[in-house]
């Protein structure tokens, strides 16, 4: 693979994206990212019992925001609240058999997406998970803050 | 699949009748120009004629071409040659938001050496403003550089006015001609710039071979040392099959330029026409003051390069202004100065043609992509209809 190139796992996952779209029903969405940095990412979760039921979402980004984030909701959909919450973004790439470096940080993305929702999802139940508060969940504060938004620039 | 490329600003194929002129160049007129033998002639007497089809393509004298590796020399010649040349207190250089990387590179390699830079920023079309520009262009100023065109968006720089202030300020005038030669006329005769950038890829020649046009004395000194090729300006053994193709390219413009120059104009507005039928789409750049073989739009509430994939799926080659294209993720300057905002840079696309691209191409892409925006509308966070 070269520094560019996309495999054929991200390309197929681009371009037949699993679980986009809204839900109606969530018990939580979280929103990462910021569209004035770059790129936008929003995660809604439906939980059954302790288990990830339905997971859905919708990204402003590239092909390797939208392929990161379709190879984590099917990684996470069933799951144990517990599992997911581990999911390192090394899991996404390696499902994706690797990304070019430069867009290792959409990942990033995708994964704080998901803690974003499960912190919303513990923050409706009165539990306060302070280690899957978001980073950057105050507005336009990191205006032009490219490295917080896009991730570390690899 | 049929292969539309639409991606000229990035490279061009080089034509038929320019590899022809080019290969006896490498297997039988091998020999060095430099050589007082035999094999010396036919070399030497090639890139003679070379030299003066480029120099013809812009009016100049012969002796006034400099050959180069490309346009990033060409620029680094012009931009910093002159600098041990320049007069006393002069110690800035003024370049714009229009320009290329390699010009901004190269300027801010000059600040960070201890001259000073001011960067032009641009209207809502693209162009410099020419208010700005006065107060800018100083006494202390030993350089202006300004694009004949905008790389990105193809807008049409106000050359001639800045020309004036120019010389009113007693500084070097460096006008980057990469991507118009080959589509618009121009003539140093008309136009009394200092030093001008050719690339020959831009011409439909072979890559890794540019020229620098340095007006008769002009005090400028090389940056490649060596044997003193290219009146001690360019040191190096001259590339010269490449040289060849290059006047051979020159020459093809030369002859043609009024023949397709319109032809790209009429699929230009085309395809403006059509993409801007897609709702929420922007035409980026002036509407008709504007290089004929660009097509700058951008579609709200998508990223550009999730359409460019898309299309290149479908057989299409474009490149975009967004962040997430860029190797250092940042989304284009030259987009950023005209007024817009990250998130619309991101959806910018830009489509540049060559005279080989048809009306059936414009078409085609019109066809595909309303299917391309809906499908990464309905995924983005942003579109809420
Ligand atoms: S979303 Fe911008 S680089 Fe991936």
């Amino acid at each position: 693979m070269t520094r560019l190139e996309y495999t054929k796992k991200v390309l197929e996952h681009f371009k037949n994206p699993r679980n986009v779209g809204e839900m109606e029903d969530a018990d939580a969405i979280g929103t990462v990212g910021n569209p004035v940095c770059g790129d936008m990412m929003e995660l809604s979760i439906k939980v059954e019992g302790d288990k990830i039921e339905d997971i859905k979402f919708r990204t402003f980004g590239c092909a390797s925001a939208i392929a990161t984030t379709s190879m984590l909701t099917e990684l996470v959909k069933g799951m144990d609240l517990k599992d997911a919450e581990n999911i390192k973004w090394a899991d996404v790439v390696k499902g994706l058999e690797g990304l070019p470096p430069v867009k290792v940080h959409c990942s990033l993305l995708a994964v704080e997406a998901l803690k974003a929702a499960l912190y919303e999802y513990y923050r409706k139940k009165g539990i306060n998970r302070t280690d899957l508060k978001p980073r950057d969940d105050e507005g336009d504060e990191h205006h032009g803050d490219s490295e917080k938004a896009c991730g570390p620039l690899i | 699949m049929k292969r539309i490329y639409l991606d000229s600003n990035s490279a061009m194929p080089t034509r038929r009748e320019v590899v022809e002129e080019m290969l006896p160049f490498f297997t039988e007129h091998y020999g060095n120009p430099s050589s007082i033998h035999e094999l010396g002639k036919k070399p030497r007497r090639a890139m003679e004629v070379a030299r003066e089809r480029v120099a013809s393509l812009i009016g100049s004298d012969p002796s006034e071409i400099i050959f180069t590796s490309g346009a990033t020399e060409s620029i680094n010649l012009a931009l910093r040659g002159p600098i041990p040349f320049r007069g006393p207190g002069k110690d800035r250089i003024v370049i714009s938001q229009a320009d290329h990387q390699s010009v901004r590179a190269t300027s801010a390699a000059i600040e960070n050496s201890g001259l000073r830079r001011s960067v032009l920023e641009l209207d809502g079309s693209g162009r410099i403003s020419m208010e700005e520009a006065e107060r800018t262009i100083g006494e202390d100023v030993y350089m202006v550089s300004i694009p004949f065109a905008s790389h990105e968006v193809g807008t049409l720089q106000p050359l001639g006015e800045v020309l004036e202030l120019v010389k009113e300020h007693g500084a070097l005038f460096h006008i980057d001609l990469t991507t118009s030669a080959f589509q618009i006329p121009f003539d140093v005769k008309e136009l009394d710039a200092d030093l001008v950038t050719l690339s020959s890829v831009d011409l439909m020649g072979p890559k890794g071979v540019g020229a620098l046009f340095v007006r008769k004395g002009t005090g400028i000194s090389g940056l490649i040392k060596g044997g003193g090729h290219e009146r001690g300006l360019r040191s190096g053994s001259e590339n010269i099959p490449g040289i060849v193709g290059f006047g051979a390219a020159a020459e093809y413009v030369k002859q043609n330029m009024s023949i397709y120059s319109p032809r790209l104009c009429s699929i230009r507005d085309h395809l403006i026409k059509g993409l801007l039928g897609i709702p929420d789409s922007h035409l980026n750049g002036h509407p008709k003051s504007r290089l004929p073989n660009n097509a700058n739009i951008r579609f709200d509430y998508v990223e550009g390069e999730s359409m460019l994939l898309l299309l290149d799926m479908n057989g299409i080659s474009v490149s975009s202004g967004s962040a997430c294209t860029q190797k250092n993720l940042e989304p284009s300057r030259t987009l950023l100065s005209m007024g817009l905002r990250h998130e619309e840079a991101h959806g910018s696309l830009q489509f540049t043609m060559n005279p080989d691209n048809t009306m059936e191409d414009a078409k085609y892409v019109i066809s595909i992509m309303p299917e391309i925006v809906e499908q990464l509308r309905d995924m983005s966070p942003l579109y809420n209809p």
